[in-house]
């Protein structure tokens, strides 16, 4: 036994901002100290405070170290683990209750309000130890099914009873992919996880494969058995070397404890699971695409029917769910369908992971229960907008979903709330914007994205989505006419319809939606030849006032090239035919004195 | 992203093919096998040229056709080298919203290239990537494995610094 535990952050985020280090560093330091007997560090998943990291906690006092420094690491070690007393100045200040006291995490503003179920085990187990999971009841509910011998047609009706639906985004019921699956027969069949998470800024899937990849290995079998296949793979990114390590090994340990591989639990039932990598292409997040990537050509989707569950892998039957989803089956099996229905609303139970980012304080990862309002999750859990700035929108769904402005904050966070005004649930990227964020240009952003990504198989999504971008572009450049903003309309719908994929069904989302509550924004930059956010180059002008001009030099030191002119003690002047716009002055100025017109 | 063939010529040293006839043979036969294979020798050579892609099609036996169409599809496979150092600005929404098209521009201007170029002393090539993951330190750039966060245009200057020194 150890009396205390000290738990790092092995997360992307944290690793990224060298938690790797801290954590060795730590093992010299305490066994420097002849600590190591008493002491035990462990590597976790995600804390999901993300913003402060690298994170660190100290057991059994639950101290919360944030932005922690590998110089830091001998003082924690000789004042906290070996004298007994918290170093406050590294702890979270929302976990700082007096001089004296200290409250636990699920006390703060950002752990209040969730719920974790699928994140159940990020930043509590060690990731890399398969009997973590296991103490954790980690397959016990696939070693109930097996050596129960629970018929496979019970464990779908358990599924569909659970009313779970996809958590990549679209929200299909898992039971009736499960019993379409099932039905189907087959000399082989297949289960496939979708861990192609290609949503930029989304990382929800990324981190339960770092910080909890049993979950995901134990709910693939359960599916095995269900629909009566015998070989699993997982479809990852191969920007996520982490996540591929850590389910590496875990399948390896799988494998060594017999809950992978032939004659799982002594029940004659066999499953293993292979990993593939993807390499870099957003299409492939869709099922037909994704399939078509693990056979190893070029991944473009196909028209359905017929569906994957009679028709998917190799031409087999075949089962693709996402990450979040399988993560939370095991503990559907083991607490039944009624605990988890009690969960969320009606329509959609339990919960759903969120990837905070953008222009809010506490960006990190969030799990919280469906019908939760976009306002609890951007002002109580992401603890509002920095620098004292306004929430102006919410975008979800990534290139495929939708903007929510901030007269809709109140909506809750459920699959059919979110289509009903424009929007979409998506894999879980959440990104906040503030009224320096220009809604065209993030429209233009997302086309951008959708215009490389689009696998040009079909010409509505391969041509369309490429005039969409002339458009915007012709727009935010100052040029565009209100006719312009009504074909961009008109072929937003034409893409919509007739493209092959749900890349190209979705894709024109972004521009529809801002269309739908910021078109004041597109007139301005077409009438008025003005964006109003000051985010489009082409439109805003940088001036120095000079009533608030010191001449100080400090801009004209600082531009790059030079377009500034002024003499010492005297107001300057922007040349604007030489300025190139990139903002260093405004940064610089000590007197607020240069403005974005 | 239109991917160009490289037009330097090719070395490859006899470790080099070694390991990827090594690679070749350990995948013969298996399901699905061009893309573990370009993934395994884009590790040994940094990029895929068109002498190695010829030789992965001969020894899996698939066409030459196959495999470059794999090769092109995906945004990950390289068709041309990477310089010493390869700086990657992330694009992804997050990083998006807090600035990072500025950093990217502040880079093309000091180092005189456009994203996936390099620059012709083979220091450095420039690539915009989409998300890697690290939205708490938004806006982020990777310089190989090193990982640079919450940049302001200007600590580009000092970070170049760093590696041209």
């Amino acid at each position: 036994m150890f009396r205390s535990n000290v738990l790092v952050c092995g997360g992307t985020g944290c690793t990224s901002s060298h938690s790797d280090k801290i954590m060795e560093r730590m093992k010299e330091e305490i066994a420097a100290q002849g600590l190591d007997k008493e002491v035990n560090v462990v590597q976790t998943g995600c804390f999901g405070l993300c913003a402060l990291g690298p994170i660190m906690i100290v057991y059994p006092e639950g101290a919360f170290y944030s932005r922690v420094t590998v110089d830091d690491v001998p003082e924690i070690v000789s004042e906290h683990l070996l004298k007994g007393r918290i170093v406050r100045r590294l702890l979270y200040q929302e976990t700082v209750v007096d001089e004296q006291n200290t409250k636990s995490l699920n006390e703060t503003k950002f752990y209040e309000k969730q719920m974790r179920l699928a994140l159940r085990n990020c930043g509590v187990i060690n990731p890399e130890v398969i009997d973590e999971y296991i103490a954790l009841d980690g397959y016990q509910a696939l070693g109930t099914i097996l050596t129960e011998k629970i018929p496979p047609q019970q464990v779908i009706q358990t599924m569909l009873d659970s009313g779970l639906r996809g958590r990549g985004g679209a929200g299909f019921p898992t039971g009736r992919k499960w019993s379409m699956a099932a039905a189907n027969q087959a000399d082989q069949k297949y289960v496939c996880c979708n861990a192609d998470e290609g949503d930029p800024g989304a990382f929800m899937d990324r981190s339960i494969l770092e910080g909890d990849p049993h979950s995901v290995i134990e709910a693939m079998t359960i599916a095995g058995y269900a629909i009566g296949a015998t070989q699993g793979y997982i479809y990852i990114r191969a920007e996520y070397p982490i996540a591929v390590k850590r389910l590496q090994i875990a399948i390896g340990q799988a494998r060594e404890y017999g809950l992978l591989g032939k004659n799982i639990f002594d029940s004659g039932f066999d499953f293993d699971i292979e990993i593939r990598l993807g390499a870099g292409a957003f299409v492939c997040g869709e099922e037909t695409a994704l399939m078509t990537s693990i056979e190893g050509k070029r991944g473009e989707p196909h028209v359905r029917p017929p569906f994957p569950a009679l028709k998917g892998l190799f031409e087999k039957p075949t089962v693709l769910n996402n990450v979040e989803t399988y993560a939370n089956i095991p503990q559907i099996m083991l607490k039944g369908a009624e605990w988890f229905r009690s969960i969320g609303t009606e329509k959609s139970p339990g919960t759903k992971v969120f990837a905070l980012g953008g222009k809010i304080n506490n960006t990190g990862l969030v799990e919280v229960p469906m019908g939760t309002t976009l306002r609890e999750v951007v002002e109580d859990i992401g603890g509002g907008i920095p620098g004292g700035h306004k929430f102006k929108a919410a975008q979800t769904g990534g290139p495929s979903g939708g903007c929510i402005p901030a007269s809709l904050i109140d909506t809750p966070i459920d699959y059919d709330s979110l289509i009903a005004i424009g929007s979409m649930m998506g894999s879980g990227g959440l990104i906040v914007m503030d009224e320096t964020t220009c809604m065209v240009d993030i429209a233009k952003f997302f086309l951008e994205f959708t215009v490389d990504e689009s696998c040009g198989k079909c010409t509505p999504c391969r041509v369309g989505t490429r005039r969409l971008l002339e458009i915007l572009d012709k727009i935010t450049s100052g040029n565009g006419t209100l006719e312009d903003i009504d074909r961009l309309e008109e072929l937003c719908y034409y893409i919509k319809e007739n493209s092959l994929c749900g890349l190209g069904q979705t894709a024109p989302n972004p521009v529809l939606s801002t269309l739908r509550y910021f078109r004041d924004e597109y007139i301005a930059h077409v009438t008025e030849h003005r964006c109003p956010a000051g985010a489009c180059k082409a439109l805003t002008n940088y001036v120095i006032d000079p009533e608030k001009c010191k001449g100080c030099t400090l801009c004209a030191r600082n531009c790059p090239v030079g377009a500034i002119t002024g003499t010492v003690k005297n107001p300057h002047v922007i040349d604007t035919s030489k300025c190139i716009k990139c903002g260093v002055c405004q940064s610089k100025c000590k007197f607020n004195a240069i403005e974005k017109k | 992203m239109q991917k160009r063939i490289s037009t330097l010529p090719f070395h490859d040293t006899p470790e080099q093919h070694q390991k990827l006839l090594e690679l070749i043979e350990s995948l013969k036969g298996e399901k699905g096998a061009i893309m573990p294979a370009l993934h395994g020798a884009q590790d040994i050579y940094g990029y895929l040229p068109i002498e190695v892609q010829k030789e992965i099609a001969s020894g899996l036996n698939v066409s030459l056709e196959e495999v470059f169409g794999v090769s092109t599809f995906y945004s990950q496979f390289s068709l041309t080298p990477k310089g010493k150092y390869n700086i990657s600005v992330c694009l992804g929404t997050a990083c998006y919203v807090k600035g990072s098209q500025k950093v990217l521009d502040r880079l093309v201007a000091k180092l005189g290239i456009q994203p996936e170029e390099c620059t012709a002393d083979g220091m450095f090539s420039l690539t915009a990537c989409r998300c890697v993951g690290a939205c708490g330190l938004a806006p982020v750039m990777t310089i190989n494995d090193d990982v640079y966060g919450r940049l302001v245009p200007e600590d580009v200057d000092t970070i170049l610094e760093k590696y041209t020194a």
